[in-house]
């Protein structure tokens, strides 16, 4: 595909909807199952409600969509730009959720928690930055 | 022990899921008509691949175990700690799809590793 500033541009608001949707999904459905009660009974019986309530919780549902956008959002660009480009931006993801988390959840992160994420943050964008195709080529569709 | 058998469902079941599709991606090899009728009969032929549908079941696994560790512990420490899939899905490349991990790769994962004991360690 030509590189033109249109592209450039489709291809960074697609990356803000993947490091945006990925966390907020995840989030959110920190924020529904918060609601369902801790799952810590294993018993059939307990496990058919528990998911009852789950299907039921709207949080989830908005969580699932929101995970839905951020692998679409993925795949699309996917389909122009590098996997190399395109991977190290979930490095972000692991902040993003962190804010989110405080905005959404009002929940604190300690300054020992942040660290961590920093450093799981260069430990992905390290990742991101080696080669992606050591296998053969094959071509399907 | 409960919390870390879920939590190594959610690594382990997680990233099992996507080593079997890729397994089956690599089967049918690259996709690159975009056409919907050529999607279309791509996800068919998907479809009828033993390792998409095992692959599918393991991934369908790990969400459920995802959302049973949310219900637990918080969300700012349940992500940070799945980044561990990034060392699972290493070793899976490594004895599974038989990828080659370049040493710069492997140095990543360590760092990974490292971050995820580090946000461990801010568990109260």
């Amino acid at each position: 595909m030509k590189d033109s500033p249109a592209l450039h541009i489709k291809t960074y608001l697609l990356l803000l909807v993947m490091v945006l949707f990925a966390p907020l999904g995840n989030v959110l459905l920190s924020k529904g199952m918060k609601g369902v009660g801790a799952a810590t009974d294993w018993r059939p019986a307990d496990l058919s409600h528990v998911l009852m309530r789950i299907s039921g919780s709207g949080f989830i549902w908005l969580g699932i969509a929101s995970l839905l956008t951020f692998f679409v959002a993925y795949m699309l660009v996917l389909t122009w730009a590098d996997y190399s480009y395109v991977q190290p931006a979930s490095a972000f993801s692991y902040a993003v959720v962190a804010i989110l988390s405080y905005i959404i959840l009002d929940e604190s992160v300690s300054p020992l928690r942040w660290a961590g994420i920093a450093v799981i943050c260069i430990g992905v964008l390290v990742v991101g930055r080696t080669p992606h195709r050591t296998t053969l080529e094959r071509t399907g569709a | 022990m409960h919390e870390a058998f879920v939590l190594f469902l959610v690594i382990v079941a997680g990233t099992g899921g996507e080593l079997c599709i890729t397994r089956a991606m690599k089967k049918l090899g690259e996709v690159t008509d975009f056409r919907p009728a050529s999607l279309l009969r791509f996800v068919y032929r998907a479809m009828r691949v033993g390792w998409m549908w095992i692959g599918l079941a393991l991934m369908t696994i790990g969400f459920f175990a995802l959302l049973a560790m949310l219900s637990i512990e918080n969300v700012t420490f349940v992500v940070p700690i799945t980044a561990l899939s990034y060392a699972a899905g290493a070793l899976g490349a490594v004895l599974f799809l038989r990828e080659r991990i370049s040493l710069q790769r492997w140095v990543g994962v360590l760092i990974v590793c490292i971050g995820v004991s580090i946000v461990w360690m801010s568990k109260p």
